[in-house]
């Protein structure tokens, strides 16, 4: 088993899923002969031709509203969105079109739709490169939100993406992408949308989290060991529809709860994380349910203290889950 | 006596009595569900007066089994073209279990329906002109050999998903048809306070690819049009813009009140150019109807409306608690 | 967040107080109810227990300073962070002023006592300790009593793994340390040496007396709120009767001369004293006496130790309308007739003006308790534990005895002793009761009262 990259984990699915199924195809701005921006669809232009690797026109509504229209004939449309950030234009595509299709026609219509895009900060993007948008859509029936933290869960998770019948919205965390690495089996798997996975077992605290910040809790987690405190770190994976039983059973566990995402906190996932807890876990907790988030502010500023203080990293971390393990 | 134009367009006089057949029905149906409506019964109406001839001139100049379309609210005529039945729209007027369209999840002139190659639409303007684009990007991926038709108002040829749409088509060359129905008002905000420039069809040139515009009362003239369109389509040269001018002859919906905004002459006026009744005058003049066959066939159409409305009305709603099911493929 | 420790009502109509000592420092950890300072008033010198477990955060007012009720003293860093702990009832003497509310009256309406029992509350309950819905749901699960769990969380919180590891050790031991610290309202305390009678009790008993227990209602059916000072009541009670395997026993004594005696004196003593010689303070007496010969009698169990008392510091039962105070007479054994007969007057008196200290109720090493004066002719009396035995007079009643074979109407009066027998023995007990009845009969002309 190899040891990749998180984004070559995301390369590999999509070559995997193009290999497999002649209507996978993958479409969106530099995707093409660049590679993508990030280089997530290198190598793809030359494997699968560019018609099936599509540089679109800088248009993002266009791009997933023509993938909607191909995914309902029976495609099965890759887009990229090139930044999270720039997903705006295209909201009303994926929340009024794509999420709305199988309802709306009563089971008639589907749309097959995988969107990609990169998500978060820390990588001196300032406030259009660096959102985190997922709230914006985890409200939405009909659509479901991946964001994977491993390569594993990367590869596993965006096959499933693009396997499903219905549109999913996967966001990858862009700082992840050479950050982090990890065992990837070169064969064929897919992992379960809408399951969470338990990435450390402990018994003090729980942790929940997603995304970049999930490794700050792992590694949070490794140091508050030596001081005898025990963590167990849930990963979400999806962000919806969530899993409910995960989280429930994941809280109920320590009855101490702390919900950790670089999105910032008021109307955040955490929050209905924390509802799901208070509404199964009641008499399993023994704490207040706490979030450690990105601050209320619009978006992450550019001057590198300013970047530091938005951003969650490990100390911050530990020093919320200490707390915790100390109530 | 008037020289057969159909003929000149390749329509056959059958054909001709179809169009016609097809202009009253939806003409009927429409009728009937502003009854309804103003009777208590339906909750909803949205028009397709005035529009039929384009609608149906247009249809006619598709593969019903084989072009798919992405239509908008007002494409009443248009559907039954491609197969949807009085009974279809009565059903969807009455929001019950069987409409095809939504199972009455959706308001009346939601089409879709998959049998009917109908894509499921949505009541935000022009989304689904990406979705056409879509739809063709499909067929040549998939080597099929269909056109995709999307239609809309000349108000959302201003919105980006046409223009973004448009463009994409273009420079894919995707056999893509965009039929604008221009029937001057977007709700209430009049043409020239939509567009800067001359007609719709001008804003193709923008996205390489040709723009017509025609006479949208006028059945054979926009059969025409859409005929050179979809063999355009067909023959990989790409996309067009068709804009057929007409008006509309009632108010935006049921719940809108036109004499806010526009006068009853100006009304009155577009009535006398009402397409039912000029191409009822064309069939006259080249004598494939007359004053009997003419009732026939009004007779039969009022028969299908009558037992339409009576169908849907005792049909069945959905169940409550049916509200819950798909959501996600199970 | 720091709880504020305010300057306690130390009886009615005392606006001040002053800090005579303060028995912590700065840093000191807490439990509840250690005792945090001497505070003197006007009218009370009493030792102000905290009502939360924590570290004293700092000292506000120092030692010798007077200042107002309500006037903060001291902070205590709580454990659970119990912000509202912070406004909660401030600290009060552990001696209640007025501990007893009128007695519920079937016309009475309820609104009418409720006020008093609300008064009362805060002596016993105090800030409460704020526990999570898992503590919560885990102790009534499992019958912990939360009242008795060190907390290990923050400000010492009892937390959900606190309880689950006693769970885990096979639940609650005996009710332990914390009875010594239990509130000390009613029944007398043990002396705070460190001696736990309870602590090292073999009992394996942890069922508190006031436990919840579901008893149908029906209509009509009164429903008395339980006082704190009737919980105490009850949780000692029970402490008692579970700890101590009472045994019992009874003598009569004929104090027809004692009658005699006491009906001669009264009057004069009466003029002389001011008060009213009752037969109380001779049995008082006598029992002293025989103590002193049997000090044994004067004991306490300390599961690995008998500790023989010794003081001889007699406990008084006095009842008020519905509570039961013991207040204690100290070295009953150097005092007279007259000096036991003040000393009961005056407890007594104040029990019932509800004026008691903290340190009229401690440090007790036997009981006597007088439940003739309610007519009684037979009792088998609980023993205050720690105390090894208590013995209770009877009515003194007139009877037909045999006297060297003739019939003769004697005053009579029984005496009941119920005695720890981990301690005591029926031998020693006999003998000890055979001494009193003794000294009894033996009243007359000579007896001092002086």
């Amino acid at each position: 088993m190899a040891v990749i990259s998180f984004i070559d984990a995301v390369t590999m699915a999509m070559r995997e899923e193009m290999r497999r199924d002649q209507n996978v195809f993958v479409l969106g701005e530099d995707v093409g002969v660049r590679g993508g921006v990030f280089r997530a669809t290198v190598g793809l232009i030359e494997e699968f031709g560019e018609e099936r690797v599509i540089d679109t026109p800088l248009a993002e509504s266009a791009i997933v509203g023509v993938g909607i229209g191909a995914a309902a004939y029976g495609m099965r449309p890759i887009a990229e969105i090139q930044f999270a950030d720039f997903i705006m234009p295209a909201v009303n595509q994926i929340v009024s079109e794509a999420a709305k299709m199988r309802y709306r026609s009563n089971n008639d219509w589907n749309c097959p739709m995988t969107i990609r895009a990169p998500f978060g900060g820390g990588v001196h993007g300032a406030l259009y490169h660096s959102q985190s948008v997922e709230a914006m859509f985890t409200n939405t029936p009909g659509l479901k939100v991946v964001a994977p933290s491993t390569p594993y869960d990367a590869k596993g998770l965006l096959k499933a993406a693009i396997r499903d019948e219905d549109p999913v919205l996967f966001f990858e965390h862009k700082r992840l992408y050479r950050l982090i690495k990890g065992e990837v089996p070169d064969h064929d798997y897919v992992l379960p949308i809408g399951k969470a996975d338990v990435k450390r077992e402990g018994t003090d605290i729980t942790v929940i989290s997603y995304g970049l910040a999930l490794h700050f809790c792992l590694q949070a987690a490794e140091k508050l060991a030596q001081e005898g405190i025990s963590a167990h770190v849930l990963d979400l994976r999806t962000l919806y529809p969530l899993d409910k039983e995960a989280i429930a059973e994941a809280a109920s566990k320590t009855g101490k709860v702390l919900i950790v995402h670089e999105d910032n906190k008021e109307g955040g996932v955490g929050g209905e994380v924390a509802a799901i807890v208070a509404e199964h876990c009641l008499f399993d907790l023994d704490a207040p349910i706490k979030r450690l988030c990105g601050p209320d502010v619009p978006a992450m500023p550019y001057s590198p203290p300013m970047e530091k203080f938005f951003m969650l990293n490990p100390d911050k971390v530990l020093k919320a889950m200490r707390e915790l393990a100390n109530f | 006596m008037t020289t057969k134009r159909h003929e000149e367009v390749g329509l056959t006089d059958a054909q001709v009595l179809d169009m016609y057949y097809y202009m009253l029905l939806a003409r009927k149906v429409d009728e009937r569900q502003w009854l309804l409506n103003r009777a208590g019964k339906v909750p909803f109406v949205i028009s397709c007066q005035g529009q039929e001839a384009a609608q149906v001139g247009a249809a006619f100049a598709m593969e019903t089994e084989r072009d798919y379309l992405c239509p908008y609210y007002r494409d009443l005529g248009l559907v039954l073209v491609f197969g949807q039945t009085a009974r279809d729209c009565m059903l969807s007027a009455f929001a019950k279990a069987e409409d095809p369209n939504s199972g009455g999840r959706q308001m009346p002139g939601h089409f879709g329906g998959k049998k009917y190659n109908i894509l499921t639409g949505s009541s935000p303007v022009t989304t689904q002109v990406p979705h056409a684009v879509g739809m063709a990007l499909a067929g040549r991926m998939q080597k099929k050999d269909f056109v995709v038709y999307t239609s809309f108002g000349e108000g959302s040829s201003n919105q980006g998903d046409f223009h973004e749409g448009a463009n994409f088509a273009g420079v894919h060359k995707l056999p893509v048809i965009f039929f604008c129905e221009n029937n001057k008002y977007a709700i209430s905000v009049p043409i020239n306070k939509q567009l800067a420039c001359e007609s719709v069809a001008d804003r193709a040139i923008g996205y390489g690819f040709p723009g017509v515009s025609v006479d949208g009362n006028d059945p054979i003239e926009v059969y025409r049009v859409t005929k050179e369109a979809v063999e355009r389509a067909r023959s990989g040269a790409g996309p067009t813009l068709i804009e057929a001018v007409m008006y509309r002859l009632v108010p935006h919906s049921s719940d809108d009140d036109d004499r806010t905004y526009r006068t009853r002459e100006e009304v009155e006026e577009a009535k006398k150019k009402d397409p039912l009744i000029q191409f009822a005058t064309y069939l006259k003049e080249v004598g494939l109807l007359d004053e009997n066959t003419e009732a026939d066939m009004l007779a039969r159409v009022q028969l299908e409306v009558d037992e339409a409305t009576e169908y849907a009305e005792n049909a069945p709603y959905p169940s409550p608690e049916s509200t819950l099911t798909h959501v996600y493929g199970e | 967040m720091a709880t504020k420790v305010l300057m306690p009502q130390l009886g009615e109509s005392v606006t001040e107080g002053t800090i005579s000592k303060w028995l912590v420092n700065v840093g000191d950890n807490v439990k509840k109810y250690d005792s945090l300072a001497e505070v003197t008033t006007d009218k009370v010198n009493a030792e102000v227990p905290s009502t939360v477990s924590g570290r004293i955060a700092e000292i506000v007012v120092p030692e010798g300073e007077t200042v107002e009720i309500g006037t903060l003293i001291l902070y205590i860093e709580e454990s659970g962070e119990a912000g509202a702990a912070a406004v909660a009832p401030t600290q009060e003497a552990p001696v209640q002023q007025q501990p007893v509310s009128a007695p519920v009256q079937p016309s009475a309406a309820l609104a009418a006592s409720q006020p008093a029992q609300q008064k009362a509350s805060p002596n016993q309950d105090g800030p409460k300790q704020r526990y999570s819905p898992a503590v919560m749901a885990l102790s009534q699960e499992h019958g912990i009593d939360l009242s008795r769990v060190v907390g290990t969380g923050a400000q010492g919180r009892v937390t959900r793994k606190d309880v689950q590891a006693i769970i885990d050790a096979g639940g609650q031991q005996a009710e332990a340390p914390v009875a010594q610290n239990t509130a000390p309202v009613a029944v007398s305390q043990p002396e705070p040496t460190p001696v736990p009678a309870a602590a090292t009790a073999t009992s394996v008993s942890s069922v508190p007396a006031t436990t919840r227990v579901d008893i149908p209602v029906a209509s009509g059916d009164q429903i008395i709120p339980v006082t704190p000072i009737r919980k105490t009541i009850a949780s000692r009670m029970v402490q008692s009767k579970h700890e101590a395997p009472h045994a019992w026993t009874m003598v009569e004594v004929d104090v027809t001369n004692l009658v005699h005696f006491r009906n001669q004196a009264k009057d004069e003593f009466k003029r002389k004293e001011g008060l009213n010689l009752t037969f109380l303070p001779f049995f008082i007496k006598a029992v002293v006496e025989s103590l002193k010969e049997y000090p044994m009698i004067n004991s306490t169990w300390a599961g690995d130790k008998i500790i023989v008392k010794k003081d001889i510091n007699i406990s008084i039962a006095v009842a008020t309308e519905d509570a039961l105070y013991v207040p204690v007479i100290k070295h009953a054994d150097q005092k007279s007739v007259l000096g036991i007969a003040k000393s009961v007057d005056d407890l007594a008196a104040r029990t019932r003006a509800g004026k008691l200290t903290m340190d009229d109720m401690t440090g007790g090493t036997f009981t006597v308790n007088n439940t003739g004066s309610f007519g009684s002719v037979l009792s088998q009396p609980i023993i205050n534990a720690p105390q090894a035995a208590i013995l209770s007079v009877e009515s003194i009643v007139k009877r037909p005895v045999v006297i060297n074979d003739m019939i003769a109407v004697r005053s009579m009066v029984n005496l009941c002793m119920s005695l720890d027998h981990r301690v005591l023995d029926g031998l020693i007990c006999g003998r000890f009761l055979q001494s009193v009845k003794q000294k009894l009969e033996n009243v007359g002309p000579e007896t001092k009262l002086y």
